[in-house]
């Protein structure tokens, strides 16, 4: 009975977090234009959104903004934690609060405050603005992931391989960097989603024509949202829905052996 | 357990890596032999063939930008850190520049077919904001209105004041921007649309005050699709997208109120510091050809003030459409903004906000 | 250690000096600045207007409640979710961030289609013979697209904070006689502070500066603190009035940065 009182609960709010997204992908199959009016079935849409070369060229710029920004600032965080773990306590204190200033300012602060400091340091907008920024952006997400783990490492776990004559580079490789590995994968995983949403910061920083596609559908709401969007939307959803049942279903011996492990230490 | 999680987030990431160096390998493109023009337009304002064939006639390569609103376009044009060629803001936003300084003076003779096409009537209208036609050459225009659903309402509308009507209380749909809105309240009262006497804008705000439980909700662009779901039963819209509109909902209906109302013209223009000037040239000119601009005309919907591109419209009814072509001559107290200056400005967004926050 | 760890640090100093503190900076000059550059507290007193000071209020009072529901919905939800197989920890955590892949605006705009007049969720109540809900444009539609999008910031901060409590302390609890109320208030609830403030942070302070939301599920009817900055720096270009306001906020951030402070002293309520 306490169980199906749970699973309600759980299909609930399922149900809430995700009828929006129901609704785009039927959308993505309404033959007329406007998303007031059911037109019938189509397929019409994904292949014009094949056609679509502008549509297609935000998509890559997307993904190669979240990509690049993502990964540099998981490199910057990752690097930036190891040496506030060996900070004073004050000055890491105050990294902390400034870590904090992008993530809990509000975007259109975090926006015009870059597009003030590009203008006045003769930035030439473009790719490198939004790159700059979404950088900057993610960096808070990596150090908020990885810390934590940073500090429930075992310090003299270090300090012992190095003892056994590890190198510094390879105690950290050997040592550090796979228990760290899950916060900053985590961390990485984080800043790609919040640079792919973004419209906010992007669009305060952009220069011609560059789009991403948060830009690209906010000058659509002018005319109305064209209906490739819908159907882009959906495929890279139902794309990363299917990876991610994939992957969780995949068994693995190897996965049970380091369960164990990680068993036995605690 | 942690180590599962790694492996997960690792392959996703590695996918996500592939997919993200595979579609941004195609989205290259590389720079035409004819150098480059910038261009900073709104959002859907061009049919995206019309660049393309541009491109592949002249052999320049556009850069092609967009904006949202003219107050946006407005501080990145200024502060130069793109630097456009050609930008195609509203008639006030131009008056505004041309204030500023930073528009180029417009040499006629690289731009033959803005003279040849574009009728004189709108050069004339144009001389509100551009007083010597020497910087302006219009590309879209079209007035302000009222878009009713006939199976809502139960008689004709004709007037501003029926906005105010408390039968329609919940069923009204505003312009969600000062200018508009205020232009509205204005007409209503009868004052100018660019008036600045602080008495006039009081009783135009108390108006807009008095009308804000009646309104359902202050929009721009959602006009559209709201009015074709039924959603309200009377929109105030800009006549371009009239016609979209009513072809997707045919109870649809456009009328021009009788207490006048707003002509716009939004046009090309070349920035005083633009770095591709002849290319700027070029690529208006271009634009101002009239199967160019008829096919600009068939995506947008917006009126074109160009007369060669009417001509070549098939469909009869939208030739001699009284929505987009509308005899001006028969209307009254047709205006067209301009630049009020900072202080204007600033007044208006005042009493805006008091309206909003009301 | 120290002079290699200076080396460390080096690269994120210099990017937070750069992309962070200078532009801080910048929106400081603009908010005690006006447009002659004279210094003036003007800007920052704009807050005390009645049109501003009522949309603030507003803008708190609607996060506060947002905040509140997200935690009410979002602490049981967690408590079920951390006593699940834990196999399931990523694809948990995955399926909140899931519908962040499709666009912020796009989920935004999906709530009008289903909450308008004759929106789809209106339709099914009508076949269902059930009266209508008529939300669209008023406060509670904010509300509810103020949860909708930031659900899974509370979500994910209680989560974690819940799954790492040792469920032996909980059983011995039990062994000692605490029954199920006293057990969450004494031991679970405790334990699990620093995911609640990381979580409220997570929630209150977006939701406080948002204006996307608000002009599209509130019909631009309801005027809130991120509509008018906006409003300040896209429509009505007065940059120094848009940061003087901005500055008030960065308030609730200071604020709150104490809060984590306080509460959070080992940076344990993280999101992931």
């Amino acid at each position: 009975m306490k169980n199906t009182a749970k699973k309600i609960y759980i299909a609930l709010i399922f149900l809430f977090l995700y009828a929006p997204i129901a609704t785009l992908m039927v959308l993505s199959f309404n033959a007329s234009k406007t998303r007031a009016k059911w037109g019938g079935f189509t397929f019409k849409w994904y292949t014009r959104l094949i056609q679509n070369d502008d549509i297609l060229k935000a998509l890559g710029n997307t993904l190669l903004i979240a990509l690049l920004s993502s990964v540099i600032a998981t490199v910057i965080g990752t690097v930036a934690c190891i040496a506030m773990n060996h900070m004073k306590k004050r000055t890491r204190t105050v990294m902390m609060g400034i870590t904090n200033i992008p993530m809990l300012n509000a975007d259109i602060v975090t926006g015009i405050s870059l597009m003030l400091l590009f203008i006045s340091f003769g930035f030439r907008f473009g790719f490198g603005t939004i790159l700059l920024s979404h950088i900057t952006f993610n960096i808070p997400y990596v150090i908020l992931s990885v810390m934590p783990r940073m500090k429930q490492l075992n310090p003299s776990i270090y300090e012992a391989a190095l003892d056994l004559g590890a190198s510094p580079v390879s105690a950290f490789r050997r040592v550090v960097f796979p228990d760290l590995l899950p916060g900053i994968l985590s961390g990485f995983l984080m800043a790609f989603t919040m640079s792919l949403d973004d419209f906010i910061i992007t669009h305060f920083t952009k220069g011609a024509g560059v789009d991403t596609l948060s830009t690209k559908i906010y000058t659509e709401v002018r005319k109305g949202i064209k209906p490739e969007m819908y159907a882009l939307s959906t495929i890279i959803f139902l794309a990363v829905l299917v990876l991610l049942l994939l992957v969780n279903a995949a068994p693995d011996k190897q996965d049970a052996r380091a369960d164990k492990k990680q068993a036995a230490r605690f | 357990m942690r180590h599962r999680n790694v492996k997960n987030k690792a392959l996703l990431g590695g996918i996500m890596l592939l997919a993200a160096a595979g579609i941004a390998g195609c989205g290259s493109s590389g720079g035409g032999k004819g150098g480059q023009v910038i261009v900073y337009n709104w959002g859907e304002y061009i049919d995206p063939d019309t660049i393309e064939m541009f491109e592949e006639e002249t052999g320049i390569e556009v850069v092609y930008d967009e904006f949202e609103t003219n107050e946006i376009m407005y501080p990145k044009v200024e502060s130069g850190a793109a630097s456009y060629d050609v930008v195609c803001p509203s008639d006030y936003m131009i008056s505004k520049m041309i204030a500023n300084d930073m528009l180029a003076e417009l040499n006629f003779d690289n731009i033959p077919n803005a003279k040849k096409n574009i009728g004189a009537q709108y050069y004339e209208q144009s001389k509100g904001f551009d007083p010597e036609n020497q910087y302006a050459i219009p590309y879209c225009w079209g007035t302000v209105g009222i878009l009713y659903n006939k199976t809502m309402v139960d008689e004709p509308i004709t007037s501003w004041a029926q906005l105010w009507d408390e039968k329609y209380a919940d069923n009204i749909l505003m312009q969600d921007s000062v200018r508009d809105a205020f232009m509205v309240a204005e007409k209503l009262n009868g004052f100018s649309m660019n008036t600045t006497d602080p008495q006039e804008l009081e009783t135009a705000k108390n108006s807009l005050i008095e009308q804000k439980p009646l309104v359902q909700a202050y929009v721009i662009d959602q006009v559209r699709d709201k009015m074709i779901g039924n959603e309200a039963a009377i929109g105030v819209i800009y006549s371009g997208e009239a016609i979209y509109t009513q072809r997707e909902n045919p109870d649809l209906e456009y009328v021009i109120p009788e207490e006048g109302t707003n002509v716009w013209i939004d046009s090309w223009v070349i920035l005083k510091d633009a770095p591709n000037k002849e290319n700027a040239e070029k690529f208006i000119d271009f634009m101002c050809r009239g199967d160019i601009a008829v096919k600009n005309f068939e995506y947008i919907t917006y009126s074109t003030p160009n007369d060669a591109a009417r001509e070549l419209i098939e469909d009869e009814d939208i030739r001699n459409s009284e929505i987009a072509f509308p005899d001006l001559s028969k209307f009254n107290n047709l205006e067209t903004f301009v630049y009020l200056g900072e202080d204007g400005d600033a007044l208006y967004n005042e009493l805006w906000k008091e309206v909003k926050s009301n | 250690m120290t002079s290699k760890n200076k080396w460390l640090s080096a690269p994120y100093t210099l990017w937070s000096v750069v992309f962070i503190i200078i532009p801080l900076c910048m929106i400081f000059y603009y908010g005690l600045t006006d447009k002659t550059g004279a210094f003036t507290l003007e800007n920052i007193m704009a807050i005390a207007t009645a049109e501003h000071a009522k949309a603030l209020r507003l803008s708190i009072l609607l996060s506060l409640i947002s905040t509140l529901l997200c935690f009410l919905l979002a602490y049981p939800l967690a408590m079920i979710l951390a006593n699940m197989k834990v196999s399931q920890h990523s694809f948990i955590i995955l399926i909140f961030i899931l519908p962040m892949w499709m666009n912020f605006l796009l989920r935004t705009l999906a709530w009008q289609t289903l909450l308008e007049k004759n929106g789809v969720i209106n339709n099914i109540l009508t076949f269902l013979h059930l009266p209508n809900i008529n939300i669209i444009n008023t406060p509670y539609a904010i509300i509810l697209g103020m949860v909708y999008n930031f659900l899974p910031f509370m979500v994910l901060p209680l989560y974690n904070a819940l799954s790492k409590i040792d469920k032996n302390v909980i059983n011995a609890a039990r062994d000692l006689g605490a029954d199920n109320v006293h057990t969450f208030f004494r031991i679970i609830l405790p334990l699990s502070v620093p995911g609640i403030i990381s979580g409220i942070s997570m929630v209150f302070v977006p939701a406080l500066t948002t204006f996307v939301i608000s002009s599209l599920l509130g019909g631009s009817k309801i005027l809130l603190i991120g509509n008018v900055i906006d409003q300040e720096f896209t429509q009505a270009s007065n940059w120094h009035l848009g940061s003087g306001l901005s500055i008030v906020l960065m308030l609730f951030i200071i604020l709150n940065m104490i809060a984590s402070a306080v509460f959070d002293k080992d940076g344990e309520g993280s999101m992931l």
